[in-house]
């Protein structure tokens, strides 16, 4: 126990004495989840539209009052005719054009139907898209209402639901991929680099002529990084309710548990890297390469995995962070139990077990 | 000094990595208190067999007792009565002088009083005080070589493995290192050490000379120049290990 103790400290000189990778431990967190929380979104505020509004009756002016209300939209410029809405385009200011037909009023009294169309900048597909949805609902609002005042059934009837992301918030999808990226990252980079490490400087031979059990070496690797990860958690966290403004809907502890148990999992993966690369470069180019571009591209982070080839989705399959990001989800966004994560908490449990069983096998021979 | 105790001692020791036979059935015995330098060209297998003999490498065939232990099954108990100093620096360059004392006592299990008290004559001996609570990076590479030494034999061992202790330090730094062993070996601490300096061989009560995985010479240097009708170690080293047909 004194032996564990002692090696303990002496992990934690080693990470406290270099002070910039410590600064990357614990600074980096932060500023993946403010970059992809706020910088990089699908949710668009205040982009600059134009209204061509050919009715020019109550109804419409009521419907432009809402968009210039909601927070989504700045009216920049009001068209007076056809031939000026490509012109707006090209400023390449305006996102979105709002096109009122003639008689609006009129025809939706009599006809019950009338028509706005929406013409949006589609150089960025996803922004358009979103700006479009914004705009349809906000339409869908005033028709409602109309409806309501009138008991009459004025046209169309479009539902628009977002579920559990009425607002398609950024943050609901980052903050469960950066803690699925970054404590994949630290907990298995930092774990392989710093065994190979003694490795590589020779102190490893030193360690294993010494009574030390090989066992209390890696643990004892394993628990200083155990520990950064959990402040990473607790930042991670910490930031995302209260600047990110995203609410844990599920039991605080549950969350917790699953991440407990993934970190473990990215623990022995370290582990079994660094038992088959004996160069620190070798472990953390396997780190980067190997498990950073899959978790992004491949976890369903970046990419909706139901949206990849075949091939590909069955390859996310073995890849830790996706399971650990559905479950952060189902805690965390949707407020499920311990029901509605146990299958994904199995894999990741069996995972876990699977590295570990390899790398203490390799380890071994190595001695 | 009393030298017929032995603390080390093999039979016909082998070590083959597939169809090639690194260490060639060996047989040596080494005494209590004595300074065996273990020598032989690069590739000759001096690392190897003694891989074997602090219990990181298990033979293929032979035997052989450390201090008592067998290669084979006391490895743990061999582990706790050596101390070992490697050919690559062994201390962690990012730790303090005092946290690698710290440390390296409490691996091998001294109590926070020892490692204290220890610690304390240490780094009056080596007159380290004012270095002490720099990173060890910071020492030139001799006080380096020589505060390994003494952590290596912080806890008493019975015996200690020097591996290439000096290579790459200065030859005023090398012989104080030496005065060091010589105090070790005078305290009761058998020394087993590999060297490619001849003249430390000199040094030695008794060496040994492996050529191509076999020991082909072993006696006191006096002995040995001698046999060999030389003046020097150095003259002894070349003759015998010319004959060798594995290259490096």
């Amino acid at each position: 126990m004194k032996q564990l103790l002692t090696f303990i400290r002496k992990e934690f000189h080693h990470i406290l004495r270099d002070k910039r990778t410590m600064l990357v431990l614990l600074g980096l967190p932060i500023v993946q989840l403010l970059i992809f929380g706020f910088a990089v979104t699908n949710e668009t505020r205040n982009s600059s539209i134009a209204i061509l509004d050919n009715a020019k009756d109550e109804t419409t002016q009521n419907i432009t009052a809402r968009m210039e209300n909601s927070r989504y939209f700045d009216i920049d410029r009001t068209l007076n005719g056809n031939r000026q809405i490509e012109d707006a385009f090209k400023t390449g200011k305006i996102k979105l054009a709002v096109v009122f037909q003639q008689n609006f009023q009129n025809e939706l009294a009599h006809g019950n139907k009338a028509q706005i169309q929406l013409i949006a900048d589609a150089t960025d597909p996803n922004q358009a898209t979103t700006l479009v949805n914004y705009a349809s609902s906000i339409i869908m609002d005033h028709q409602n209402e109309l409806n309501r005042e009138n008991n009459l059934p004025y046209t169309i009837n479009t539902e628009m639901r977002m579920l559990y992301n009425p607002e398609l918030k950024g943050a609901y999808t980052s903050v469960p991929g950066v803690m699925g990226m970054i404590l994949l990252l630290i907990s298995t980079m930092m774990t392989s680099i710093s065994i190979v490490r003694e490795k590589e400087l020779g102190t490893m031979e030193i360690l294993l002529v010494s009574p030390m059990k090989p066992l209390l070496v890696i643990l004892s690797k394993a628990i200083p990084y155990f520990i950064v990860s959990l402040i990473n958690v607790a930042t991670i966290l910490i930031l995302s309710v209260l600047v990110l403004g995203m609410p844990i809907q599920g039991s605080v502890f549950l969350l917790i548990a699953v991440t407990v148990l993934y970190l473990l999992c990215a623990l022995s993966l370290g582990l079994l890297i660094s038992t088959v690369t004996s160069s620190q470069l070798a472990a953390m180019l396997i780190s980067l390469l190997g498990l950073m571009l899959p978790v992004v591209m491949l976890s369903g982070y970046a990419f909706p995995i139901a949206n990849m080839p075949v091939l590909l989705q069955i390859i996310s399959n073995i890849i830790p962070a996706k399971w650990y990001i559905i479950m952060v989800k189902s805690v965390m966004i949707k407020g499920l139990g311990l029901e509605g994560v146990w299958m994904e908490a199995l894999i990741i449990l069996a995972m876990t077990l699977f590295f570990l069983v390899i790398s203490l096998k390799r380890f071994k021979v190595r001695l | 000094m009393t030298m017929n105790e032995v603390v080390i001692k093999t039979e016909k020791l082998t070590k083959k990595f597939g169809g090639f036979v690194a260490v060639n059935e060996i047989s040596f015995e080494v005494h209590k208190g004595e300074i065996f330098g273990f020598l032989g060209a690069n590739g000759a297998g001096k690392t190897t067999a003694m891989k074997m003999l602090i219990g990181i490498s298990r033979p293929s065939s032979g035997s052989a007792s450390i201090a008592g232990f067998d290669v084979y099954k006391q490895t743990e108990m061999i582990k706790k009565n050596i101390g070992y100093m490697s050919q690559k620096f062994s201390l962690y360059e990012d730790l303090t002088i005092e946290e690698n004392i710290r440390l390296f006592g409490g691996i091998y299990g001294l109590t926070d009083e020892e490692i204290k008290l220890k610690s304390g004559v240490l780094i009056d001996k080596l007159n380290l005080r004012n270095e002490a609570r720099k990173v060890v990076a910071s020492l030139p590479l001799g006080w380096k070589q020589k505060l390994a030494f003494s952590i290596a034999v912080l806890h008493q061992p019975k015996i200690v493995f020097l591996d290439e202790p000096t290579g790459g330090v200065d030859p005023v730094t090398r012989r104080q290192f030496w005065d060091m062993i010589y105090e070790a070996a005078h305290n009761g601490i058998t020394v087993f050490v590999t060297t490619h300096y001849m003249d430390e061989a000199e040094y030695c009560d008794r060496v040994s000379i492996m050529v191509d995985g076999v020991i082909t010479a072993l006696d006191s240097p006096q002995n040995l120049k001698e046999r060999y009708g030389a003046d020097t170690m150095e003259e002894v080293f070349v003759m015998l290990a010319r004959s060798a047909k594995r290259g490096e």
